[in-house]
């Protein structure tokens, strides 16, 4: 359970941390600036657990992994956005930061709101509200890789080739 | 059979596949960057597996280069410390990683090419795929050789006419993105074709797969021809070297056609704060500048340093307006010394700087101060990516950006210069 921080739509990697913050790859040192022009107030107060509710095309722009890197060292739980721009989607799979495709969910979740979010099966539950929404079910390989948090840690115990298989 | 993305990834998968596919492809040159390959070193070193092709990783140094300040060349120092324990073959230090890729054959028709760069969509121009990755995939990549795709959705984009004088290719692809929207192509793959790529060189027709990463496609192509083959055999070292197959579209199925006459064109700006809040020029002339910046992977090759200087040649920049300009490699900036543009650059009060990234993503060499506002050649204009949150970044072609040099204002470059008074 965690409150719910919500961003707008086409939330670029530049907004999540800003290119002058890329000179570092520390997740606590990155964490510190995220979304610091866009929702300063965040990098202060947000607590583990707390959810990431974006608008759609979240996270586009640059390849740049000092965005879900910088949410994932915030402690965020997880995102959830109606749409995800393409290689931050890759990005936050390959380093275990989960994401949620959910439109309905974004649609009924207010900044403050009181989240509940289980990632294995996607139920989302907005605890102020008491509304119930479930997030579209990831494809199969994506959720190897998740599982296995992260695609440096599946590479550890497996061969790509079984991401496919 | 199908469109130019399944049919290059068919030949690569040995088999005719189809969207909606997931593929694990061999991939022939792995790209990154001084911004992106310490954390994939960080990866590969975490997954503790050898590199499987040393000869397919390629390394640039372009995004803070020379190093601005110590801890970019500290970054600079762990990439060159690791390129030479790992005895890599490739590391360039000669401009910005997409141009220097191109120049130096990477990049052919039909081949699979990823880069830790957003960017890395730039190589669609040759008939290639290429897309940007982070920079984790790109340590995996190292040691696996290999990449998974989804074989993507295809939005062709047909273009026919001739643009009027004073319209670029860039102005095509600035109404494109605003036609399309930054979403717009989100996981698809955008083909451009049609009679007006099919005349365009090279270098204009970079702009469009170059682009295509601003409206979120996985991909921008460009089916190779002469044109392509031309350039790989007179302009690069062995390895782009043919025979190519030119892969075209076999009865395709597009999710999405999009036709423009590009003759009925005018100038066209991305204005502050999205690529896709596009005017026509008419619509922002006037408005006051307080930096012109013609650089980046999109609009700083030879041809687009012609046009600059052909507009600058014996006039002088606004005194108020930097004027910076950044030749894309060091190979374009050496042509352009070798014949004279440079000079005539200088001679106008522009400042030319070594051949890189800086500006583009406010690292150094042209940085903005809040409440001003810049016209670039650039192809994304985010909020506070040249420097402070508070400045403004307006897209344009090299023309409107010479010509806008010259007034420091946005300035048609449909306009006869003798009645600008400049």
């Amino acid at each position: 359970m965690g409150k719910a921080w919500t961003f707008g739509e086409n939330m670029n990697t530049d907004e999540i941390i800003p290119g002058r913050f890329n000179i570092t790859i520390d997740p606590l040192e990155l964490a510190k600036n995220v979304f610091c022009e866009v929702k300063p107030e965040y990098a202060q107060t947000v607590k583990p657990g707390d959810v990431i509710v974006g608008g759609q095309n979240f996270g586009c722009g640059s390849s740049r992994e000092h965005a879900p890197i910088a949410i994932k060292g915030s402690q965020a739980k997880c995102i959830i956005a109606p749409s995800f721009a393409r290689i931050f989607f890759r990005n936050c799979i390959n380093i275990g930061l989960p994401i949620l495709e959910c439109p309905e969910a974004v649609a009924g979740i207010t900044e403050g709101d009181e989240v509940d979010v289980d990632l294995a099966s996607g139920a989302i539950r907005n605890l102020s509200t008491g509304k119930n929404f479930q997030a579209r079910p990831l494809p199969d390989f994506v959720i190897k890789i998740a599982d296995a948090g992260g695609i440096v840690n599946f590479l550890k115990n497996h061969d790509i080739e079984e991401l496919v298989a | 059979m199908g469109t130019l993305i399944e049919e290059i990834f068919s030949r690569k998968a040995g088999k005719t596949v189809h969207t909606g596919e997931i593929l694990l492809l061999d991939v022939d040159y792995i790209m990154s960057h001084d911004n992106t390959t310490p954390l994939a070193i960080k990866a590969f070193r975490e997954i503790g597996k050898p590199i499987k092709d040393k000869n397919r990783i390629v390394i640039h140094l372009d995004h803070a280069y020379p190093a601005p300040n110590i801890l970019a060349a500290e970054n600079h120092r762990k990439i060159i410390d690791f390129v030479k324990a790992q005895e890599l073959p490739y590391l360039f230090q000669q401009g910005v990683c997409h141009q220097v890729m191109i120049e130096e054959g990477f990049i052919t028709p039909g081949s699979i090419v990823i880069g830790a760069d957003s960017h890395s969509n730039t190589y669609g121009a040759m008939g290639a795929f290429g897309t940007g990755l982070g920079s984790t995939e790109i340590g995996v990549a190292w040691v696996t050789g290999k990449c998974w795709f989804k074989v993507p959705e295809t939005i062709r984009v047909e273009l026919s006419g001739k643009t009027q004088p004073g319209v670029y290719a860039k102005d095509v692809m600035i109404h494109i993105a605003g036609l399309l929207g930054m979403d717009g192509g989100t996981y698809r793959s955008v083909e451009f074709g049609g009679e007006y790529i099919d005349q365009l060189p090279l270098h204009e027709r970079i702009i469009f797969p170059n682009m295509s990463t601003e409206i979120g496609a996985k991909c921008g192509l460009i089916a190779a021809d002469q044109v392509t083959l031309d350039y790989l055999e007179n302009e690069t070292p062995a390895r782009g070297k043919g025979p190519f197959e030119q892969i075209r579209p076999v009865q395709p199925r597009y999710e999405r056609v999009l036709e423009l006459d590009v003759s009925k064109l005018g100038p066209q700006v991305a204005c502050h704060p999205d690529v896709d809040n596009v005017k026509p020029l008419e619509e922002v002339e006037g408005l006051e500048v307080q930096e012109v910046y013609i650089g980046t992977c999109t609009n700083a090759r030879y041809e687009d340093l012609e046009i600059v200087a052909n507009i600058l040649k014996g006039r002088k920049v606004n005194p108020y307006t930097r004027v910076i300009v950044t030749p894309a490699s060091a190979r374009i900036y050496k042509k352009a010394m070798q014949n004279g543009l440079i000079e005539i650059l200088m001679d106008a009060g522009c400042t030319v700087t070594g051949s890189g990234c800086g500006a583009c993503i406010g690292r150094h060499g042209g940085i903005l101060a809040p409440g001003e506002r810049a016209l670039t050649t650039m192809n994304r204009n985010f909020i506070g990516r040249m420097g402070s949150p508070l400045s403004e970044i307006y897209l344009a072609s090299p023309a409107t950006a010479a010509y806008t040099a010259l007034t420091g204002k946005i300035t048609d470059p449909r306009r006869v210069l003798e009645d600008l008074k400049v």
